[in-house]
Parts: C-alpha cells; sequence; structure tokens
C-alpha cells in the first residue's frame, strides 16, 4: 500500500466505509510508516472532538429557513 | 468610524452555524436555537447604523445573540412562575417529575469546567472551518457534522466520490492543523 492510498483510507476509516481487508492492509502500512502514523492519530483526534455534542452546526433546510426569512426581512428594510 | 462596511447578505453562510453552535450549547434545543440565531439575524438589520466596527461583525452579532438568549431565559421562567403557583403538591413520591423544575435539563449535570470546554470547543471547531474554502467548509459539514453519506452529497453537489474524499482530505489536514495550534 502506497502513502497515497494509506492515507485515503485513513480518511474513509474516519467515516466507517473501510472493508475489514482495507483496514489491515492500513495497520500493516502504519507499522512500518510514521508519518502516516502521525495522519492517522491526529486525523482520529480530530473525529473524536467532532463528535462530541457540543459541535453541531445548521442542517441545509434549516439554514435555507433562515436564508428565506431574512431575505425577505432584507428587501423589506 | 463610519467607513466601517457591513454586509448582510453574508450573514446567514458567514456566521448561522457559529451562531446556532453558540446558542444550542446554551439552550439545548434546536428549534428555539434556529428562532434565537434567526432574531439575531432581525436585529442586526435593524441596528446595522449602530455598528461602529469597533468588533469584528461576528463578535457584534453575538454580543445581540448574549441578549436574545437572556431575554429567552427571562421568558420562559416567567411562565414557570405562573404555571408553579396552580401546581398541587404531592408528597406521595411517585409523582416525581411533576414540578417543572424536575423536567428542566439540570444545568450541572456535568461539571462546570466540562461543559465550558465543550462551549467553547464547539466555538473553535467553527472558528477553523470558517477558515476553510467554502467548498471545503461545505462538504466537511455534510460529511462529518451533518452525517450525510457520501452518494447524497455526491448528487447535491455534482461531485464524484474521489473527488468528495480529495476535498476532506484537504478539510481534515487543514482543520487538524488548525486545532493543533488553537486547542491541544
Amino acid at each position: 500500500m502506497s502513502c497515497d492510498e494509506a492515507v485515503n483510507t485513513c480518511d474513509k476509516t474516519q467515516y466507517n466505509e473501510v472493508s475489514l481487508w482495507g483496514k489491515i492492509k492500513h495497520t500493516i502500512h502504519l507499522i512500518y510508516c510514521k508519518a502516516c502514523r502521525k495522519y492517522s492519530s491526529n486525523n482520529s483526534k480530530l473525529t473524536k472532538l467532532v463528535k462530541k455534542p457540543e459541535v453541531d452546526c445548521l442542517k441545509k433546510e434549516e439554514k435555507e429557513k433562515i436564508k428565506n426569512n431574512f431575505k425577505k426581512k432584507l428587501e423589506s428594510h | 468610524m463610519s467607513g466601517h462596511k457591513i454586509n448582510p447578505n453574508k450573514w446567514i453562510d458567514l456566521y448561522s452555524d457559529y451562531l446556532f453552535n453558540y446558542t444550542i450549547t446554551r439552550v439545548n434545543d434546536r428549534e428555539i436555537a434556529q428562532d434565537l440565531v434567526q432574531e439575531t439575524f432581525f436585529a442586526g438589520l435593524k441596528s446595522m447604523k449602530n455598528f461602529k466596527g469597533e468588533a469584528s461583525e461576528r463578535t457584534w452579532l453575538i454580543s445581540i445573540l448574549k441578549r436574545k438568549i437572556i431575554d429567552h431565559y427571562r421568558k420562559i421562567n416567567s411562565k414557570k412562575g405562573k404555571a408553579e403557583v396552580r401546581m398541587n403538591l404531592n408528597f406521595d413520591g411517585e409523582e416525581e417529575g411533576d414540578w417543572l423544575e424536575q423536567r428542566v435539563a439540570d444545568p450541572f449535570d456535568k461539571t462546570a469546567e466540562d461543559r465550558l470546554e465543550n462551549t467553547e470547543l464547539g466555538l473553535a471547531i467553527h472558528d477553523c472551518i470558517g477558515k476553510l474554502p467554502a467548498k471545503q467548509a461545505e462538504v466537511f459539514k455534510m460529511k462529518t457534522l451533518l452525517g450525510y453519506d457520501t452518494e447524497t452529497i455526491c448528487n447535491e453537489l455534482d461531485i464524484t466520490a474521489s473527488n468528495l474524499w480529495v476535498i476532506i482530505h484537504r478539510a481534515r489536514t487543514s482543520l487538524a492543523s488548525c486545532m493543533e495550534k488553537n486547542w491541544f
């Protein structure tokens, strides 16, 4: 596995979109590749942070709703 | 300084997620948080000429939002007081949870420090997301925060899957280094 592939697998791992075989190959790559190990650890740290319930954002519809209401207000302003 | 320009057209895109995150950690209800954010934008629009440019637009909007959140709590508290008068006292213990106070989420559930840290975390992340290019920020939010699956995002934004992963990768790399600087 090349580093490019490893990084790609690592990104996908954050979203649980990797097959078992992919995970195994990735782990083997991490054993001998320091750079990817670092990337992988940073990446999972980020995932852990983002998963906390305090990190939230508006859904697309919700944002659109506010946007539309605001537009109306803006026109009458 | 009247030379400071204020541009409400971009407010929603630039600040709504940040304000929303700020609100949701304080009121714990999506609907109410959305309403408060919307009211904040309206109020900002109304008092636009009072914006002196001493702070950034966002700080200014946050200060309006803070007032709105306080007002919100005042409002529900006065309603609560009225309801309380009409309540029957019940001492047999089975009715636990009948008191309105008992139904309100306990703000001391977590330690104060925990909460403070987590509130700041949300804002720190939105800060970092705000520094990303618009496309990356959008894809990252959809994929990570809203949890849409790859296919949906690809259809909606008209990009290929490998395209998406490249964008995600770039976003994650810059986010990780941004958070490393500001958070860890």
